[in-house]
């Protein structure tokens, strides 16, 4: 009988359900998410004229670069400010 | 002795620990029969021959619980126990010091008057380690994962996804152990907090993966130092991961560790064949995929990766070097042990078999260097630029400095815009149209890093390629090894 040690961080996935999807956007705001890479607010641009159309509130937001995770402050900012968020991943 | 059943009691009066395998033990083993023959309440433990001393009755410690649980260091070892505890203890024979201790006036008449014993059993380096874990009781903190007996011990490592696509070294608790001894620091402390889950990583957790790795326990220092820069924010280890670019860590090692731990810079240095450098640079990112949770095809989205993703460590051949060592150009007080860590991809050769003036040389690295990412490409990435002894020699002998080499292949690397920008030469890749007139150097100040390392033969230099530079990326980071290696 071999016992060996692990060497992983011993965590367990959490699981999280999803959000119920909005009936509307209308009057919900959106953030929409720059994560800092080149030409990524062309494509955020073209959403936010389409999601202002549906009437929903639009706010922008970016990270200060593509390459390191969104600092915990915009975190928590989106997460308890938006109803939606969409994210621009890369070029 | 069942595992860690604790402490044997010992028996009152003298007690005697000897071993058969000892030249010492075998001549006073007369003397325990004199003893004996006093009327003394005498127990005597054998250690590796239960029959040995013949005829006095020895009590079986091939176990060794008594010798290891009572810190027997020599046998022969006699000791006085008085009240279940010990209150006095002699090792080898010394005819005053026996009969003192036991207060039987005439001890081993017809031996010499003193001899040295020999090593205890059960501090042999070979056995101690099982010792420890067999009758020490665990230190170890991490979960204990238990194989099927029909199991092949390294499929079942692959199976549980601990490994990196080679074979790794089955982690047991005496193989961990042994691992820990490689550092002053405890099982529990805190190294880093690993990317890219941001887990908390211990001393343990980095001991775990380096026997996965296959690293001795006198690599560890070394490793935890790099881990420690890797997971510091200007090197942005996650960023690394999540690119995908082909980068992953590339460790240099530079003061007298590299020779105490048997790193290679010499021929061949970033290659294959050298246990040390090999093993650190695959235990570092064995770390961060077990502990971190950066696997690919996760959060490492690299298009094609690298083969140096595996492991990239090397030495700095700082002997034969013209120059002082990165670690030293890098603030590091001369003399010190440190690892510098760097994000680069693979490497390529620079050929340059004719130049013998250090113009005409730094002009072959600055073109190549030029190259390197996409010719139109200024200030986006750094690099490191390995030269091998034969490049290094043209530059010594023409009293070029560190500094000097810089500033000339800076001075060769300034690119006019007009020929960077997007479009130009046909090429739509390329620098934004507001560059053209101007000016670009091809790295950022600080962008390119040298380092002397190769075997003596080849007039031939390396560029490692690296990443996004500076805070929008990584910045190469330097950290001191402590120093806690015996040898």
């Amino acid at each position: 009988m071999t016992i060996l040690i692990d060497p992983t961080s011993e965590r367990a996935v959490a699981n999280r359900t999803r959000v119920p999807r909005p009936a509307s956007l209308a009057g919900k705001l959106v953030g929409l998410l720059d994560i800092s890479k080149p030409r990524g607010s062309v494509f955020l641009d073209r959403l936010e004229e389409r999601l202002a159309k549906d009437g929903a509130t639009v706010e922008r937001f970016a990270k200060p670069t593509f390459s390191k995770p969104a600092p915990v402050d915009l975190r928590h900012e989106l997460a308890s400010r938006c109803a939606v968020v969409i994210e621009a991943l890369a070029d | 002795m069942t595992a860690g059943a604790g402490k044997p009691a010992l028996p009152e009066g003298l007690v005697a620990v000897v071993k058969r395998d000892c030249a010492t033990c075998v001549l006073i083993a007369p003397v325990l029969a004199e003893l004996r023959q006093s009327g003394q309440p005498l127990t005597i433990y054998t250690q590796d021959d239960a029959s040995f001393p013949a005829g006095l009755s020895p009590i079986d410690d091939t176990e060794l619980a008594v010798s290891w649980h009572h810190a027997i260091e020599t046998v022969p070892t006699l000791l006085r126990v008085q009240g279940g505890a010990e209150v006095a203890r002699t090792v080898g024979w010394s005819r005053d010091q026996w009969q003192a201790f036991t207060g039987v006036a005439v001890l081993g008449a017809a031996l010499p008057p003193h001899r040295p014993g020999c090593g205890s059993l059960s501090v042999d380096p070979d056995r101690e380690v099982a010792l420890a874990v067999r009758h020490g009781g665990s230190q170890l903190r991490s979960r204990r994962v238990e194989l099927a007996a029909l199991e092949d011990e390294l499929e079942a490592l692959f199976e549980r996804g601990w490994t990196d696509g080679l074979p790794v070294v089955p982690p047991t608790e005496a193989r961990v152990v042994r691992m820990l001894r490689g550092t002053t620091r405890a099982a529990d402390e805190i190294v880093a907090i690993a990317p890219p889950d941001l887990v908390p990583l211990t001393v343990e957790k980095v001991a775990i993966n380096a026997v996965l790795a296959g690293c001795k326990p006198e690599y560890l220092p070394t490793l935890l130092a790099a881990l420690e820069a890797a997971c510091s924010d200007d090197f942005n280890m996650h960023g690394l991961l999540a690119t995908t670019m082909p980068v992953g860590p590339v460790i240099v090692v530079n003061g007298p560790v590299r020779r105490s731990i048997g790193m290679n810079s010499g021929v061949n240095a970033l290659g294959q064949g050298s246990r040390a450098g090999l093993t650190i640079g695959r235990a570092l990112q064995l770390v961060i995929r077990n502990v971190g949770g950066g696997r690919p095809g996760e959060v490492d989205r690299a298009t094609h990766g690298s083969p140096g993703k595996l492991s990239f460590c090397f030495a700095e051949d700082e002997e034969g070097s013209p120059w002082e060592p990165l670690s030293v150009q890098r603030g590091v007080a001369p003399g010190l042990s440190a690892v510098t860590l760097f994000a680069g991809e693979g490497t390529r050769c620079i050929v340059d078999q004719l130049s013998r003036t250090p113009e005409s040389l730094a002009a072959t690295l600055a073109v190549n260097l030029r190259a390197l990412h996409h010719p139109k490409l200024a200030m986006h990435f750094d690099a490191m630029l390995v030269v091998g002894p034969e490049h290094a020699r043209v530059f010594r002998e023409a009293g070029w400095s560190k500094a000097r080499l810089l500033e000339e292949l800076d001075a060769r690397l300034q690119l006019s815009g007009e020929e960077l920008v997007r479009g130009a030469g046909g090429i739509a890749e390329g620098m934004p149209e507001h560059f053209r007139e101007l000016t670009l150097p091809k790295f950022r100040p600080g962008g390119l890093l040298i380092v002397h390392a190769g075997g003596s033969a080849g007039l031939f230099s390396e560029i490692i390629g690296g990443w996004v530079s500076g805070a929008a990326g990584s910045t190469p980071v330097t950290k001191e090894i402590a120093k806690e290696i015996a040898s």
